[in-house]
């Protein structure tokens, strides 16, 4: 476990190097050094922000310095406060995997909703309606949540269903729209500009500012999609 | 209603010191991108530190207040006017009703920051009332302010102070209420994939000088000027960024991250421009040339702390004159 210096007042502690080789266990990985840090409740310390590998702490350095008067630095005495909180997390034998449930997340895989759902069944060489299928029977787990809040990256995504990024983004994307962009798939939940090959629509709302938390979804939560019809989505 | 926007300006937003505890939602920071001058301009007039005030950007804010109030305000070299009479940076105004204060354009530096006694009474959404302009929600209606919005000002509990001049002859300290120069300079520390960059991007980086690019706005600055190649060309696993964040897209072209930057990213981060120095960072517009030279985190803390100690020794300070 590395910890790097992310400017002055925050700091990324890389739980591991690599994603793709074993992105189940990274993400229970990532997810328990959250937990951990967040139980430590360590003075000074701001937020927690996971990704893919890592996890990012913000903190305030003139409250660590003021309260310690530590002849260390602060960064170097948050280095030690952070190792000790999270010792052991690597440790198989005492990681015992608990298994979320499975969150449901109804799609609409409409042509209205799919303007790209014909260049990912071409990309992958199946039909569209095999896409659709592959789609919505894999699990998937939210990797990380950013680029607009709410925004979820879920990884698990069947590899052939795999399409690089439209080479022009599209200036507005609606709310909800379902898409896959490389490796990965994601829901818009605001309207914004985006790059990703849409494939679906989703009725529900992924981020309200005015509730807390915000979203729907969680770093480490499992998810899998189920179609519905252009009826029920409408009714939603 | 409390005060009239009769003129918005170019772009004014309601901002606070920003929303936090919200990242792992993909939820950034927002707020004034010089939170240290809203600070100071929060003091001068007797409030809270964090109350909510205007960002004004590049200027042609007009407003006409409906009750008595105090304003100061601080950030670039504008041209302010009560009434008549020039409102220094850093000076406070004391403000009756049908007064009406008018920001005109930068001179130098981009935006500034108003303080009015009391704040700004807008709903607090996830812990702040700072302005998503991105996600379009806090702040006044979760956008900019337009021509003839209404600004409700919240109530304001000071007593009179007896200030017999309508615009206070003392000052704070002119680097805390002008930051803006002509020839910026940003000292960063070095960034998470500093060593993914070879000499040469490093040498340019540190020597060179690079000019903002008019494609600048509250996410991020960027930059004209050499080139920062990596050889490796390897993608990097998305990870977070924060305000000060520089990071280097594939074009070679660095992008200094500001308050609405997204939370996480993929580029390289070549460097952090360190927390003081975002003062400095705020003020840049397009043209600007900027240079940048490293200092090491543990200068940085250090510069921070002073700061915070100067800060506070100013608030006593205060509080003793109006005592």
């Amino acid at each position: 476990m590395e910890i790097i210096p992310l400017g002055d007042s925050a700091l990324i502690v890389r739980v591991r190097e690599q994603f793709e080789d074993a992105p189940d266990e990274t993400l229970d990985e990532v997810r328990r050094v959250f937990q951990l840090l967040q139980r430590a409740a360590i003075p000074g310390v701001i937020e927690l922000a996971p990704a893919y590998t890592s996890v990012a702490v913000f903190f305030d350095p003139d409250a660590i310095l003021k309260t310690n008067r530590a002849a260390s630095g602060a960064f170097e005495w948050l280095g030690t406060r952070i190792h000790s909180a999270v010792a052991g997390v690597g440790d198989r034998r005492r990681a015992r995997r608990k298994t979320s449930p499975v969150i449901e997340i109804p799609v609409c895989y409409d042509r209205e909703f799919a303007p790209d759902l014909d260049a990912v069944a071409k990309h992958a060489e199946i039909s569209a309606q095999q896409v659709v299928d592959l789609h919505s029977t894999s699990e998937y787990r939210v990797a990380c949540i950013g680029f607009v809040p709410g925004f979820t990256f879920l990884a698990g995504l069947p590899r052939n269903l795999g399409t690089p990024r439209r080479g022009v983004p599209r200036k507005e994307i609606p709310p909800g729209s379902v898409g896959i962009g490389g490796l990965q798939t994601g829901i818009y939940p605001l309207r914004s500009p985006g790059g990703w090959n849409l494939i679906g629509r989703t009725p529900l709302k992924l981020f309200d500012p005015f509730k807390n938390p915000p979203t729907l979804l969680h770093p480490g939560d499992r998810v899998r999609f189920c179609a519905i019809t252009r009826e029920e989505f409408e009714s939603f | 209603m409390n005060g009239l926007v009769i003129r918005a300006g170019f772009l004014t937003s309601v901002q606070d010191l920003g929303r936090t505890g919200f990242r792992q939602f993909g939820v950034s920071t927002s707020g004034a991108l010089d939170s240290f001058a809203l600070r100071v301009a929060n003091l001068l007039v007797g409030n809270d530190e964090g109350a909510a005030g205007l960002e004004i950007t590049l200027g042609g804010l007009h407003l006409r207040f409906d009750d008595q109030r105090m304003v100061a305000w601080c950030g670039g070299e504008f041209d302010v006017q009560v009434g008549s009479r020039a409102l220094p940076a850093g000076h406070v105004a004391h403000l009756k009703g049908g007064d009406e204060l008018k920001f005109g354009r930068a001179q130098i530096g981009c935006r500034c920051w108003l303080a009015i006694s009391g704040g700004i009474d807008v709903p607090v959404v996830l812990d702040s009332r700072s302005t998503d302009l991105r996600a379009s929600f806090g702040g006044f209606e979760g956008r900019a302010l337009r021509d003839g919005d209404q600004l409700s000002l919240a109530e304001f509990r000071r007593s009179e102070t007896g200030a017999t001049e309508k615009i206070s002859s003392w000052t704070a300290p002119h680097d805390w209420t002008s930051p803006a120069s002509r020839h910026p300079n940003l000292r960063f520390i070095r960034g998470v994939d500093w060593n993914r960059f070879n000499d040469v991007p490093i040498q340019r980086f540190t020597r060179d000088e690079f000019t903002v690019s008019a494609d600048s706005d509250r996410m991020g600055v960027r930059f004209d000027g050499p080139e920062l190649k990596r050889e490796d060309e390897t993608d990097l696993i998305s990870e977070a960024v924060a305000p000060g964040t520089i990071q280097v897209p594939p074009s070679g072209k660095p992008i200094l991250l500001l308050g609405d930057c997204q939370t996480i990213g993929g580029y390289p981060k070549i460097a952090h421009v360190i927390t003081v120095d975002l003062a400095v960072a705020a003020q840049l517009r397009a043209g600007d040339h900027v240079r940048f030279s490293e200092v090491l985190l543990a200068d940085a803390h250090c510069l921070l702390s002073e700061r915070e100690r100067d800060l506070e020794r100013f608030r006593v300070g205060l509080g003793l004159q109006r005592s």
